[in-house]
């Protein structure tokens, strides 16, 4: 049984393996719905791809990616819609004869036959000669850096591995568009980062559109061009990644991706006023009154305060979650818990028990609906 | 693949967010899940029929009156009155005994082989599984063969044909070892026996009341099975010249073929094992779901 | 079974002053049960077929084999269990593959695997009753003469306890197939055709095999429908041996069913290691 080595993952210094001369396609769903009986898996979904976009769906299980992900391969029907590739309507076209390249979660590989016959066996279908498909089998194994393993057997490789077959595999039959249903999720952490990686490397050289699904926000954040969050069925909010974490659309995206402080603030004109400090709001056009302002934990900074005063922004260090790089502060405040993000060595000054005080920097933050009444209990 | 962490596999399976109700096996779209399904509803009636209709032949066999056209329970009731010798009543007797007995000891001495090699000596379930497979290949009427002097021995102390169970316990291998084999790699049996030694329990208790509860089901299929053979087991009581349930029909057979008793009683044991299985592939059910 | 035994993974140590690791203590009874009630009456057989009347040893029994009615019975035992086997396996491989497709917890499955696991062990005495009920003289369909040809209509009522048992064996093959390799197949351009060509064909064979022997060796020992046939001709093996057993003719033909039974059993053996080869094969795709 194969171990699964961290390898070191070099860049590539050819991209010439596969073609890419061969022009990016636009994949275009419009006003697609699918539910299971009663239950709405997908409303009425519009959404482009641009040619050799990486888009990644993100959301909670059954919000509605995976749904999206297999009616776009043709592994299921839409009830309504409508799906175009290349301005090409393929609503009806079989997923045999779709052209797409999809890699599944886990699982995947035919068991019975070998790494290389694995690769090879879409030009198998395809009646390219042995000769022909073995060449591109390797060709795409180096792409992966698996040629290697050529004759070994699913079984005799790692999961890191077998995904990078997957994708190896998918990209052999030089598809026009790439699909990925949560490929990296039954993967360890480290294999993790270095297969998404990896993967958008390729992506990136091939210039393939691709769709890729995942329920993890770092993922989505890390190699997306564009993030789509989705929730019962809907796309919440479609934006590159740096504004879907800094401008959320709405509560739930701000709160799905990326860490929120929830604390009771009041709008007047275009700002809000949280605990005493006035910070701008992403929607100027919220109107006045109580809300609940989501303020990120990074944007909290600390100091300690040994002036003994009491303010709505002074409090007590709780606890610290040591993350590496940085640290998690919780402060209490008294009426609320407040999180923040700080650089490890700020954070060691601040041990649990001590007075900080705390300030908000003057991002742009979202704001809801107050859920009780203005003054926290 | 030992690197994708089952549990983990599990939850990711469920993560691909389609209602449960929704998942259809095989991923098939509309028009192929028709065809598929065209399929599987003419095979089912097929095979239905070529099952149900000599069985169904039986139950108006055991109907029938003396005078063709006329119907009569004379053949149900004669299933406690049926004389002898040996009386019919007294063969169904001894072969429901039969039936409690060799499950019982399917119960005391396979069911906790089994858990103990898949908990302690695992090298060693090769060589089980290779000794539960023998008997259904080594045909019975050879293991007769070789029972016999055996059996010579037995009767010096019990003549009983309730001293059949040895043997069928024997014949019953198979099916059970592969109904308790499906529920013990469903039940991740490692896992759950080193959380109860960390916790501290002892290897009976660690058998007992933790995973024996988790495969009860398995357990009771592979008894059900055992019961279904002792019912239909012919062969062996035949040759060693013991009388069951089925000698007993076939003794009345050579002397009136026609006799309604041996399809009424036929009939009904085969109902009364199908219901018992039936019963329990519902049963299983509700644990499940209290599992969930 | 004291507690403090080692474990297969060493995470407990050995508490000093224990007795070493006796876990293979607990396989014991069930070792000395089937020592007794399998492997001795087996041995016991291969022993005696080679035992002379007189005590010593001999080829004789075996050379005895080879008369006429006796080559008949073992031609006929094998022919009909060709018949029934490859009838049974590819009857009820279609129908483990119906029953497999459908919703898990259906009623249809349900009340398919109750019937196999019933129908798979009533066939015997039973079995002939049901026939002679069915299309038996007085049979309800048609009296048909033609089902009591050797072997072909008994054959086929075979299958009615062959096909049950093909379902219980090779249902957990097709319950294996995982649902990602039919989707990448389509995926990867691959039609129905080519699934079934390329993917599940291939993966499911050895199953499929290993099943049909096991349905082979299963059909050898069955004897009892064809008793119910009266007739004096002995047509398979299981017969003959019964007859030298039951019948009072005297000790001529005390080992010679020994002798039969040894046959029987080269033919087992010869299927048996067939079939675990093959399942070895299998095992080597499994996760």
């Amino acid at each position: 049984m194969a171990s699964d080595e961290v390898e070191y993952v070099s860049s590539p210094t050819t991209s010439t393996k596969f073609d890419v001369t061969r022009a990016s396609v636009e994949v275009r769903l419009e006003g697609l719905s699918r539910h299971y009986g009663t239950v709405v898996a997908l409303d009425n979904l519009d959404l482009t791809i641009r040619p050799g976009e990486l888009i990644a769906l993100l959301g909670p299980s059954g919000c509605g990616k995976t749904t999206t992900l297999r009616l776009l391969a043709g592994l299921e029907d839409a009830d309504t819609g409508s799906i175009n590739v290349a301005g090409r309507d393929i609503t009806h076209l079989p997923a045999s004869k779709r052209d797409m390249g999809m890699v599944f979660q886990a699982y995947s590989l035919f068991p019975h036959m070998t790494v290389q016959e694995n690769v090879a066996f879409g030009l198998r279908l395809r009646r390219q000669s042995a000769a022909a498909r073995d060449k591109r089998a390797m060709e795409m194994l180096e792409l992966v850096e698996l040629a290697s393993q050529a004759d070994r057997f699913p079984h005799q490789i790692s999961g890191g591995q077998q995904q990078r077959v997957a994708l190896a595999r998918a990209l052999a039959i030089e598809p026009q568009v790439l699909l990925l249903d949560e490929p990296l999720s039954a993967l360890d952490a480290k294999v993790r980062a270095q297969l998404r990686d990896q993967i958008r490397r390729i992506q990136l050289e091939v210039g393939i559109t691709t769709l890729f699904v995942t329920h993890d926000q770092e993922e989505a954040l890390a190699i997306a061009d564009r993030v789509g969050v989705m929730r019962a069925g809907r796309l919440e909010q479609l934006a590159v990644p740096t504004e879907v974490y800094s401008r959320p659309a709405s509560a739930f995206v701000a709160e799905f991706v990326g860490l929120s402080n929830k604390l009771a603030g009041t709008v007047s004109g275009s700002t809000v006023t949280v605990r005493g400090q006035e910070l701008p709001l992403v929607d100027s056009s919220t109107p006045a009154g109580s809300v609940i302002a989501l303020v990120r934990p990074e944007a909290v900074t600390l100091a300690s305060d040994s002036s003994g005063d009491s303010g709505p922004l002074t409090g007590t260090v709780i606890a610290t979650t040591f993350l590496g790089a940085t640290s998690r502060v919780t402060v209490d405040l008294g009426d609320v818990t407040i999180l923040a993000q700080l650089r490890t060595s700020e954070a060691a000054d601040l041990p649990a028990g001590s007075r900080v005080s705390l300030t908000i920097r003057p991002d742009p933050v979202l704001v809801s609906a107050a859920e009780t009444p203005a003054s926290e209990e | 693949m030992a690197e994708l962490n089952p549990p983990l596999a599990d939850l990711a399976a469920d993560l691909t967010g389609r209602p449960a109700a929704a998942r259809r096996p095989g991923g098939l779209r509309a028009s192929q899940r028709r065809r598929l399904n065209l399929f599987r509803y003419t095979a089912f009636t097929i095979f239905g029929l070529f099952f149900l209709l000599p069985l169904l032949s039986m139950v108006r066999f055991s109907l029938e009156g003396l005078t063709p056209g006329s119907w009569s329970v004379a053949a149900w009731t004669q299933l406690v009155s049926y004389p002898g010798p040996p009386p019919l009543l007294s063969s169904i007797e001894i072969t429901l005994e039969l039936a409690v007995i060799s499950s019982g000891v399917m119960l005391i001495l396979v069911v906790p082989t089994m858990i103990w090699i898949r908990l302690r000596v695992q090298w060693f379930s090769r060589v089980m599984e290779f000794i539960c497979l023998l008997p259904l290949t080594i045909p019975a009427i050879v293991l007769v063969v070789g029972l016999a002097p055996i059996y010579n021995q037995i009767e010096r102390y019990n003549v009983s044909a309730l001293m059949l169970f040895w043997a069928y316990v024997v014949l019953a291998l198979p099916y059970a070892y592969r109904a308790l084999a499906a529920g013990l790699a469903a039940v991740d049996a490692k896992t759950l026996s080193e959380a109860a030694r960390s916790l501290g329990a002892r290897w009976p208790t660690v058998m007992l009341r933790v995973i024996v509860p988790n495969m009860w089901q398995a357990i009771l299929n592979s008894l059900l099975l055992t019961v279904a053979l002792v019912l239909g087991e012919f062969t062996v009581a035949y040759l060693l010249g013991y009388v069951n349930l089925q000698t007993n029909l076939f003794e009345i057979s050579r002397s009136s073929e026609n006799a309604g008793v041996l399809f009424s009683a036929s009939a009904a044991t085969l109902l009364f094992a199908f219901i018992l299985l039936l019963i329990l592939s519902y049963a299983g059910r509700r644990l499940r779901r209290g599992q969930r | 079974m004291a507690a403090a035994t080692a474990t297969k993974t060493g995470a407990r140590p050995v508490r000093a002053g224990r007795r070493p690791p006796l876990a293979w203590v607990g396989t014991v009874p069930f070792l000395a049960y089937a020592g007794i009630f399998l492997l001795l009456p087996t041995g016991i057989v291969v022993w005696n077929a080679f035992k002379g009347n007189s005590g010593g040893w001999t080829l004789s029994n075996i050379s005895a084999l080879n008369t006429g009615p006796v080559r008949t019975a073992f031609k006929g035992s094998i022919e009909l269990c060709v018949i029934s086997s490859v009838a049974g396996a590819v009857l009820g491989a279609i129908l483990a593959y119906a029953v497999a497709s459908g919703n898990p917890e259906g009623l249809i499955r349900r009340l398919y695997l109750a019937g196999s696991g019933v129908l798979a062990q009533f066939g015997g005495v039973t079995l002939a009753f049901a026939f002679l009920a069915t299309i038996g003289p007085a049979g309800l369909l048609f009296k048909a003469g033609w089902y009591s040809n050797f072997p072909w209509g008994i054959g086929l009522i075979y299958a009615y306890f062959q096909i049950p048992l093909m379902v219980l064996v090779f249902l957990p093959a097709i319950d294996g197939l995982k649902i990602q390799w039919r989707e990448a197949a389509e995926n990867l351009g691959g039609s129905t055709w080519h699934y079934w060509r390329y993917i599940a064909g291939p993966l499911l064979t050895p199953a499929f095999t290993g099943a049909a022997l096991l349905l082979f060796a299963n059909a050898l020992s069955a004897f009892a429908t064809i008793e119910a046939w009266e007739d004096q001709i002995n047509y398979v093996v299981p017969q003959s041996i019964s007859g030298s057993l039951i019948s009072e003719v005297g000790l001529a033909n005390a080992h010679e069913g020994d002798a039969l039974a040894l046959g029987l059993i080269v033919v087992v053996v010869i299927v048996m290691t067939g079939y675990f080869f093959l399942q070895r094969r299998a095992a080597r795709w499994q996760s």
